[in-house]
């Protein structure tokens, strides 16, 4: 602090000076600017702005100035220090980014060093039986469930096939206990519908996907061990049209919009008329027949794939269950889901299918 | 069943244009599956007939060579001897005069063999005279093939004389239809689908000469199962009459070897009629033949040499000295024809159906006949296709007819009362009555149809059309599936899946989530299974269901616990390379009651099917069946004995149900890590680690870790409409605590006193800490909880806290004998 203004000449207060206020300023922005981080701005700020920077003693002297000089004086400084704090605030914004900026560059990873986890899966043979049960769920229908251990009546009598009946010998039946037990195991899933035929009153519209047992060996395309589906209708008035409608609608369902199907006569003991029924190739829809440029391995060219068997329920199974053939009607169809998935997916091997690799049923996820 | 075109067009004209695989696609298109096309024999070139006109011997080679001067038509012979080919020949059953075949050179014959001139044993050989193996008509190699004297003429094309080139399809026959099992068959239902005419070979008997003595006599003692018989006997036939070659070659394509002419008519006959026959020596019947049941402990010895013991329910063909046959499924040794038979008789008999299948069940013995008897032969063919048969060893064999004997009872001839509107309402479409009508006509039904409904007589030969709806499937049949219109049919509005269906689909996703692999096993354990799961010799999961023919006898039993099932697959996988798989399984066991004995009971209800069975019947056909509840296990390689008790809790939490475990010692389990998962009073299943005995036996990881619950009982007390929490917004206060106990002092006990004594304060207590060890006198170990207090209507002071957390320990001090850490 200079000695006290005698002589009241602010000329002699030489700090106040426009000139003098001048140079404060532009040493501190120039300090300021060269400030390459928060801490350097700090001791800047405290330099060129804190109590004994050059700024804060020219202010004080202020007050020692004649009030005729005070004003214009002040208004001088305070436009100083207007300039110098508001440099101070921009470079103060200016650093933090750059230290934020910096920060996250600082923290960056690898993203491609992640792995999945351990994937847990859902037998196909699950799945697939749930996603047609999603299909006729959708239409009205009932999912309807029967023991894997039958009662020999309700797999052959009920369904029309005598004891003697050339087609219990077709259906390699495993018996339980002894030959005369009266208990198989179910060599198709018909039963159930029996079962429902037994406790429901017509109209009946179920479902049925279950395990079934055939005595054949494993191998490449067979298995002791199955799974089917087979759905039963049962109203007044149901017609072949009726089934040819449904299974067309399953097969759009499963295997795309304006896939359809054909039947062939067949026989079956528990359906009259009784067919075959063949899926129109998913892949090729047809395209392959009669044509080396497009070979199809889904269809081996032929166009339809073997899909499954039906009918119209026989007027003697309907009478076995207590219901009037003459008041209603029905039809079956039944189809092998282990088939089905072997020629959606590609599976050339039955074995995959049992043997419970990890990495087969991984492969098909949660399901749908 | 194998069909040759050749064959059929002897009834039906089929147009020249038609090929085999557009016979094959009439046959499909009503209804056969066919199987395969195949054509007769692989020669390429010319073959014609020939006529040796001179043989000379050649002397001097190792064997006896004949060269041959061939009459083989004006425009196959030798450019230098019209007409005429010399050949060589090293057979020697021909003689000049015969008729041979005679492949010209360039013919190339099966396995690539062409033809040439050539110059051999000091001759030019300008062709090859044939056997039938080297046409691949057969393995007769016994000489050349020599055509019945007149039969043909010389350069004639030996092709359709041999059936060569000749197209034969493989027809799978479904078992409704014996009547297929034949070419007459066949061939009808190609006349329908051409809608060309059909010749019924069996419409006309073929006319044999006058009877000329005394036939065998024959007599059926059981007219149910043996309606008819007829016996025509024959004398001298010539046992050495080789079979003509159109019948050896027919029977070749169809798969039949030939035997002797004698039983090789028998065959043609019942391809081509659908009549299975057999020829009997007559000098070795004794007496009368009669159709009998067997008697107890009698025996025959089969033509395939088999000595069969008999039952009293086998139907025989017998004379006054035993049994001959096992009537409908094969004849037996003693009778057969043999190189010496000149009288022979033929037997043509109409089985009972069921008679025939058990017979050939009974036995294990599958035949032509059987297959034919089993899915019913015409009631009216057997004097047709015996007249047939005694037709042939006359003209082929110079046999001469002695007579018929016979016995039937008359037939049921099965009418069905028929709407003609009743194909329209189960296809969903009209059909044209008089196209209906026409199509019943065709496949040999009389109608009268001045009746309403229709009256219609189905053909004998169509057993299995025996009711209105049988009728139908062939009106429709024939129109073609095809020509079925398509219609949804509109459900009642359902309900969707039912509650447990949901549950379970939801336990899949569960476990699968928690990165498990679901596995689908076959259900079948065996003895060494139960035993390596270590359990007891009384214990109940041994008692299981034997299967009477499993496919293994290692695995005869039906399981009672998924786990070597999941433990096979487990050690598959790490073998594989997957060590840390963990696996899971939802499938039914099958748990017998103590009264249902492992090998079954015999004499089980069969309730009638002529209407539905009563509520009683069905109860006892309920009773035959073990209980099947549905379980859920898992087995994971690398886990703890603590993840399989927590995923077992969490998948109960999952499904709305609290389940608590406790300390329990069941095999297959680690008797110190084991851990009964217990609902309300109920066990309904186990976790923890797998005993290091059972990993050895089962060549398991060590320490696999396993649970296995029953399904079916977490399912049924799932929660599946939980009550919405309180949302509680007051402060919460965090208490820890840590209570010394005994060792054997279960937490969820000590957890379970402390929650009770706390009070409604207390809003959730966790276990995070069990500590054994220095800090903690010997035999103790300390359990950290961790407390969390919060009031509904105010925060709670300090003192309110202190009162409910200090309330816990009392009472864990008074029931433990606990002490604060
Ligand atoms: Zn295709």
């Amino acid at each position: 602090m200079s000695a006290p203004n005698k002589s009241f000449d602010p000329v002699e207060v030489t700090t106040l000076s426009p000139e003098a206020l001048a140079g404060f300023v532009a040493d501190a922005l120039q300090a300021f600017a060269h400030a390459a981080n928060l801490d350097e701005l700090k001791e800047a700020r405290l330099a060129h702005i804190g109590d004994r920077s050059a700024l804060a003693l020219a202010n004080r002297e202020v007050g020692a100035l004649p009030p005729a000089a005070k004003a214009d004086a002040g208004k001088r400084i305070g436009q100083a220090r207007g300039q110098v704090n508001q440099a101070l605030e921009a470079r103060t914004a200016e650093l933090e980014a750059a230290r934020d900026a910096a920060l996250l560059v600082e923290e960056s990873v690898d993203v491609t060093t992640v792995m999945p986890a351990t994937r847990g899966g859902r037998h196909p043979l699950t799945t697939i039986q749930e996603q047609v049960a999603d299909v006729f769920i959708a239409l009205g229908y009932r999912v309807a469930e029967g023991p894997e251990i039958e009662a020999e009546w309700l797999n052959f009598d009920a369904l029309n096939i005598a004891p003697n009946h050339p087609a219990r010998t077709m259906q390699d039946t495993f018996f339980v206990g002894n030959e005369d037990s009266g208990v198989v195991l179910r060599t198709h899933t018909s039963p159930v519908q029996i079962r429902s035929m037994l406790t429901q009153q017509p109209p009946i519209y179920v479902i049925c996907p279950g395990r079934v047992f055939r005595t054949d060996e494993l191998d490449a395309t067979h298995s002791p061990v199955f799974h089917q589906v087979e759905a039963l209708v049962i109203d007044k008035g149901i017609t072949m049209a009726d089934l040819k409608g449904t299974l067309d609608h399953f097969a759009s369902s499963m295997f795309g919009e304006g896939i359809v199907t054909r039947l062939r006569p067949s026989y079956f003991p528990f359906t009259e008329p009784s067919a075959e029924v063949d899926l129109q190739c998913f892949v090729c829809r047809g395209a392959s027949i009669d044509n080396p440029e497009a070979v199809c391995r889904t269809c081996r060219s032929e166009g339809w794939i073997e899909w499954g068997g039906c009918g119209m329920v026989n007027p003697k199974v309907l009478v076995a269950c207590g219901i009037d053939p003459e008041e209603f009607s029905g039809f079956a169809f039944g189809m092998g889901l282990e088939r089905t998935l072997m020629f959606r997916h590609g599976i050339t091997d039955m074995r995959d299918m049992v043997e419970g690799d990890v990495r087969f049923t991984r492969a098909f996820g949660l399901g749908v | 069943m194998k069909v040759p075109v050749s064959w059929l067009r002897d009834y039906v004209a089929i147009p020249e244009s038609l090929s085999g695989r557009d016979v094959a696609e009439l046959l499909v298109g009503v209804g056969f599956e066919v199987e395969g096309v195949e054509t007769v024999g692989d020669v390429r070139g010319a073959l014609v007939v020939g006529r040796v006109q001179a043989i000379e011997e050649l002397e001097g080679f190792k064997k006896p060579i004949r060269f041959c001067q061939v009459e083989v038509g004006p425009s196959n012979g030798h450019v230098d001897t019209p007409g005429i080919r010399g050949i060589i020949c090293g057979a020697r059953n021909f003689a000049e005069g015969d008729l041979v075949i005679i492949a010209l050179p360039g013919t190339t014959l099966p396995g690539d063999f062409t033809i040439g001139t050539r110059e051999t044993y000091g001759r030019i050989s300008d062709g090859m005279i044939c056997s039938q193996r080297e046409l691949g008509l057969g393995d007769d190699h016994d000489g050349i093939m020599i055509l019945p004297a007149g039969s043909a003429t010389p350069g004639d094309d030996a092709f359709p004389i041999l059936g060569l080139g000749d197209e034969v399809l493989d027809i799978a026959v479904t078992p409704d239809r014996g009547y297929a099992l034949s070419i007459r068959g066949i061939a009808r239902e190609v006349a329908i689908a051409q809608g060309i005419p059909f010749t019924d070979p069996a419409d006309a008997l073929p006319e044999l000469p006058e009877s000329s003595g005394t036939p065998v006599d024959v007599d059926s003692e059981d007219r149910a199962a043996c309606d008819l018989i007829v016996l025509r006997t024959l004398e001298n036939f010539n046992p050495a009459a080789p079979t003509p070659d159109f019948i050896k070659s027919r029977l070749a394509a169809v798969g039949v070897r030939s035997i002797s002419f004698a039983v090789d008519v028998t065959n043609y006959v019942m391809f081509e009629l659908g009549q299975p026959l057999h020829a009997f020596d007559a000098d070795k019947i004794t007496g009368k033949i009669r159709v009998r049941r067997a008697l107890a402990g009698e025996k025959l010895e089969t033509l395939d040499h088999v000595v069969r013991e008999l039952s009293n329910e086998d139907l025989l063909i017998a004379d006054d000295s035993g049994a001959l046959s096992l009537a409908g499924i094969m004849g037996g040794l003693t009778s057969e024809i043999s190189e010496s038979t000149t009288r022979v008789v033929i037997e043509a008999a109409h089985f009972d159906a069921v008679d025939a299948a058990k017979s050939s069940r009974r036995h294990k013995l599958s035949s032509e006949a059987s297959r034919r008897f089993e899915r019913g032969v015409d009631r009216m063919l057997a004097p047709v296709a015996s007249a047939r048969a005694a037709e042939l060893l006359i003209q082929y064999g110079g046999a001469t007819y002695v007579g018929l004997a016979g016995v039937e009872t008359a037939p049921d001839l099965v009418h069905v009362s028929f709407d003609p509107e009743h194909p329209s309402r189960v296809a969903g479409r009209s059909y044209d009555v008089s196209a209906t009508k026409a199509t019943l006509v065709a496949l040999g039904c009389h109608i009268d149809d001045s009746k309403s409904p229709w009256d219609v007589r189905v053909p004998t030969w169509r057993p299995d059309l025996s009711t209105s709806i049988d009728l139908v499937e062939e009106v429709i049949r024939i129109d073609g599936y095809n020509n079925v219109p398509t219609r949804l049919p509109v459900a009642p509005k359902g309900s969707g899946y039912t509650a447990k269906q949901k549950l379970l689909r939801r336990s899949g996703l569960f476990l699968a989530g928690r990165g498990l692999v679901e596995v689908r096993n076959y259900p079948f354990m065996g003895q060494a299974e139960f035993d390596n799961l270590e359990l007891a010799s009384d214990a109940t999961r041994r008692h299981a269901l034997k299967l009477a023919n499993p496919l293994s006898d290692e695995q005869p039993f039906m399981r009672t616990t998924l786990l070597p099932g999941l433990f096979a697959a487990l050690t598959r996988n790490t073998s594989r390379g997957f060590a840390d798989a963990a696996l899971f399984e939802i499938a039914s066991v099958s748990l017998p009651t103590p009264a249902q004995p492992a090998t079954g009971i015999t004499n089980p209800p069969r309730p009638s099917v002529s209407g539905r069975p009563s509520e009683n019947d069905i109860a006892q056909l309920e009773a035959l069946l073990p209980a099947q509840p549905t379980y859920v296990s898992a087995v994971l390689a690398t886990g703890m004995w603590n993840d399989a008790i927590e995923l077992v809790v969490s998948l109960a939490s999952e499904l709305g149900v609290d389940v608590t475990v406790r300390a329990a010692d069941i095999a297959p389990w680690h008797p110190g890590r084991c851990a009964q998962i217990i609902l309300g009073d109920r066990v309904i299943g186990t976790a923890g680690e797998i005993s290091p005995r059972v990993n050895e036996n089962f060549g398991l990881p060590k320490r696999t870790v396993a649970f296995e619950v029953d399904l079916d009982v977490l399912v049924l007390h799932a929660n599946v409409t939980p009550s919405a929490p309180r949302i509680w917004t007051f402060p919460i206060a965090k208490e820890d605590i840590a209570l010394v106990v005994a060792k054997d002092v279960a937490a969820s006990d000590v957890m379970e006193t402390v929650r009770q004594a706390a009070g409604e304060l207390l809003e959730d207590i966790r276990l995070f800490d069990v500590y054994e060890g220095a800090q903690v006198p010997e035999g103790h170990k300390s359990l950290a909880f961790a407390l969390r207090f919060r009031a509904a209507d105010r925060t709670l002071s300090a003192d309110e806290v202190a009162e409910a957390r200090q309330a816990g320990i009392v009472a864990a001090a008074a029931q433990f004998g606990a002490t604060l850490r």
